[in-house]
């Protein structure tokens, strides 16, 4: 069984009732997306409301479509070729998948973090302004700052203050993981998505980056995809459970964890399968 | 045995043999131009023979010795020589070049060892480099200063001076003819062609006619005033001269403007000798071609090459990069994308002589015909763009080196990380905008070692150059100081053809052998010195880009 933080365990009041989330405390409402990679559909009627300034975990097997819920949401599913997608994910209410949406302001809005780091072949500094520079921002000052607010964000300010001008390959991958995280937190997006943020990288680092991703939420609406169980018990507050391309149980972590209402939830998390 | 085979030894041994042969090849005709092409410059001794012939003629001769060989007695008899004593199997026979190429028939000539009575190395003799005829070997006997004749005192020292005097005085009047008069010639051609355009668009008003002629006055005065001060040069570059001994014993006077520099060869160490030879390379690198080619230096075949490759870099690396983006970013991958890469891969199977036909008649007269006709119609009917010039061969090498940097570019492109591609465009950048800002810096290795390879391989083209811009001798840059100060409408010279011209085009084979290996080395350092520039350019790039390590 997962343990869960005595610390994080709420009382029914502070829980917050996911099926009727008021629109103040929405930040992304997903509503009957389908999804396919050419005949083969990968995502089947997924409906769900993901909380403002929350973490939000998805959590299941490989393959289950978790990484594809995720991309859905800034639209990175766009570059495959094959993908068609039906349903409507709603950002302030309105759904990004409407033909009016710009893509590029969707993706400023909804910042993304891989499973490996990928920074740029650029100095320290260039990758954490990239985001800036691209909306035309060359202000040095205004970059400066952005800078070294992003990086202390992302709590990396300390290990690069004295070589920000260096290449952002000299990092290490904790580091740099930290680094595409201030990236993305540069450009200050609502809404975070992180892709299995951790996988690549050594356990030490990987306290980091999950002590990082609690400090997010107070800032940021987060959304963590992770195959690691006890890591979705650690950093969210609400879990979602999928499998085969279907969102078996959403509900807060704690009750996920604890009391699953699903037999197939139940069966994951005490490793039966997975 | 068969353990031996099936341990794999002779596998290795196979392929390291490759390697080494090819290594083996690479280095041996490296060494063999770069040694043939460099002891050209250093002075041998120069002998003087005392000659016996089979009919007991006695003569004396004065040369380097250029080549040696043995030859089969029973040849030379069969071809009527006779011997009075035989002298066994086969005779050694000398390759003498002996010079004063206007006072012989032939100034490289076969020696027998047999006719040889004795062979000194008198150290007074003096070779003089001329800018006709060659060189000429002879003992001085006197110089003329200002018509007296000054036979004592240091001789060589004087004749030094006078030799200085007078190239520093035919310095000053070449560089006056290129230079002003060149440029009066210059004004005067534009004036020509302003009258003949005024005359076309039927503006040439009687006060334009008079403005023109006006000019046209001026500048021929100038043009006399010039070409009076040129010619004073000259005669007074042409003041002294030096009498010299020849091997005949025929005592005979060369005026001082036709010498170069003399140098007493036998009388010379080492030092003196290494000095020697640094002189006359920097001379053949830095100089003018003359006599046919087969004197002088390479410089503008230098320049022109340079030039030529680099204005083809120029074109064809924006040309080719934009292609293969388009290729890799834009197309869409189906039936028709594979087809149009295939044909441009299989464009760099065209044998060059092709584009070169190509080039001649789409460039040249097409494309050049018709600027000619929309731009430069008073200059009809001589061509300005439409007859071979630097720009079409750059523009035809350009298309004969497209494929390889279509495809290596191609090549770095795909082999960017997608993950870098997805990170640019979730901080919301657009796909040009990933193009631009991370895609193509990261590929830039591969765009110049695209770029190398269509240097190596366009810095060593000659057959297309012959028909779309190359000459044997240019008598202008396609830079100079008239303006616009680039045109690119001239003709060029190209070291790959002055080889060809050299070697192969000349009346004298022999003194043009050693130069045929001289510029051939010259054009290897060339290539190598391009291709070490973009390599080194290249793993800065690499350093900069280093892509990540997964």
């Amino acid at each position: 069984m997962i343990s869960i933080d005595p610390n994080k365990t709420k009382t029914d009041a502070e829980k917050v009732d996911l099926a009727n989330l008021p629109d103040s405390e929405t930040a992304l409402e997903i509503r009957g997306l389908n999804l396919r990679y050419g005949d083969k559909q990968a995502l089947f009627d997924i409906g769900m409301k993901i909380p403002k300034k929350q973490v939000t975990a998805f959590i299941g097997p490989s393959g289950c479509g978790k990484s594809t819920l995720l991309r859905c949401i800034n639209r990175m599913n766009d570059l495959v070729d094959t993908c068609h997608i039906d349903g409507e994910i709603l950002l302030h209410g309105q759904n990004i998948y409407d033909k009016a949406v710009d893509v590029a302001a969707l993706r400023r809005n909804v910042g993304m973090v891989f499973q490996r780091p990928n920074p740029f072949p650029k100095s320290i500094y260039e990758n954490v302004v990239y985001g800036l520079r691209l909306q035309g921002e060359n202000n040095r000052r205004v970059l400066d700052e952005a800078c070294e607010r992003s990086l202390r964000g992302a709590a990396i300010w300390d290990e690069v203050k004295d070589r920000l001008h260096d290449n952002a390959f000299g990092l290490s991958g904790g580091q740099q993981q930290r680094l595409v995280i201030a990236r993305a937190i540069a450009i200050e997006p609502e809404v975070l998505l992180l892709d299995e943020p951790t996988s690549a990288l050594d356990p030490i680092s990987t306290l980091t980056i999950e002590e990082l991703i609690t400090e997010l939420k107070s800032k940021y609406t987060v959304v963590i995809v992770t195959h690691n169980m006890q890591q979705a018990a650690r950093v969210s507050d609400q879990t979602a459970f999928m499998y085969m391309g279907e969102l078996i149980e959403y509900a807060d972590t704690n009750t996920i964890f604890t009391t699953p209402q699903k037999k197939k939830t139940e069966d994951y998390i005490t490793g039966r399968y997975g | 045995m068969g353990k031996w085979f099936k341990s794999g030894s002779p596998w290795i041994w196979m392929t390291g043999g490759a390697v080494s042969l090819s290594l083996i090849a690479v280095l041996g005709l490296l060494l063999l131009i770069a040694w043939r092409g460099l002891s050209f410059f250093w002075v041998g001794d120069v002998y003087q023979w005392e000659l016996k012939d089979q009919h007991g003629k006695t003569s004396t001769l004065i040369g380097e010795i250029y080549d040696r060989e043995d030859v089969p007695t029973e040849r030379l008899e069969s071809a009527g020589h006779k011997f009075k004593v035989h002298p066994g199997e086969t005779v050694t026979r000398y390759l003498i070049k002996t010079g004063n190429r206007e006072r012989v028939s032939l100034d490289f000539r076969w020696v027998l060892e047999t006719d040889i009575v004795s062979r000194s190395t008198p150290k007074d003799i003096v070779v003089l480099e001329r800018t006709k005829n060659g060189n000429f070997y002879g003992f001085p006997v006197a110089v003329v200063e200002d018509g007296k004749e000054i036979k004592n005192g240091d001789l060589r020292a004087k004749l030094d001076q006078l030799i200085e005097r007078a190239v520093e005085l035919s310095d000053e009047a070449h560089s006056l003819q290129k230079g002003e008069i060149g440029r009066i010639n210059y004004d005067l051609e534009t004036l020509r062609l302003k009258s003949r355009k005024y005359e076309l668009e039927g503006k040439l008003t009687d006060a334009k006619k008079q403005e023109i002629a006006d000019s046209r006055e001026k500048l021929n005065l100038k043009y006399q005033e010039l070409e009076k001060t040129f010619f004073k040069l000259r005669t007074k570059a042409g003041r002294d001269a030096v009498l010299v001994r020849d091997m005949t014993g025929e005592v005979l006077r060369l005026p001082m403007n036709t010498i170069l520099d003399a140098t007493y060869v036998n009388d010379m160490g080492f030092f003196a000798k290494l000095g020697h030879w640094f002189v006359g390379v920097g001379k053949f690198i830095s100089s003018d071609p003359r006599e046919a080619n087969t004197e002088g230096g390479v410089f503008p075949a230098i320049f022109g090459t340079v030039f030529m490759v680099l204005l083809m870099a120029v074109i064809v690396t924006p040309f080719g990069v934009i292609a293969a983006i388009y290729l890799h970013e834009y197309a869409k991958k189906g039936p028709i994308t594979r087809m149009i890469r295939i044909a441009v891969i299989n464009l760099a199977g065209v044998p060059s002589i092709v584009y070169g036909v190509f080039g001649l008649g789409f460039f040249v007269y097409m494309v050049g015909g018709s600027i000619d006709q929309l731009f430069y119609p008073e200059a009809l009917p001589s061509p300005t763009f439409g007859s071979p010039g630097v720009i079409w061969s750059a523009l035809t090498l350009a298309i004969l080196t497209l494929p390889v940097v279509i495809v290596s570019t191609e090549e770095g492109l795909s082999r960017i990380p997608s993950s870098v591609r997805q990170g640019s465009l979730a901080l919301g950048a657009t796909k040009a905008e990933t193009l631009w800002r991370i895609v193509i810096p990261m590929a830039s290795p591969a765009i110049m070692t695209g770029l190398i390879l269509a240097v190596a391989r366009a810095a060593g083209e000659v057959a297309p150059l012959m028909l779309v811009g190359v000459v044997k001798l240019a008598p202008t840059l396609p830079i100079d100081m008239n303006f616009p100060f680039v045109h690119l409408e001239r003709k060029f010279m190209h070291l790959g053809f002055h080889i060809y011209d050299v070697g192969f085009q000349s009346p004298n084979v022999e003194a043009a052998r050693p130069l045929v290996y001289a510029t051939s080395f010259l054009l290897v350092s060339v290539i190598v010195a391009l291709n070490l520039t973009a390599i080194s350019v290249r793993n800065h790039l690499r350093e900069k880009y280093r892509s990540l390590e997964h």
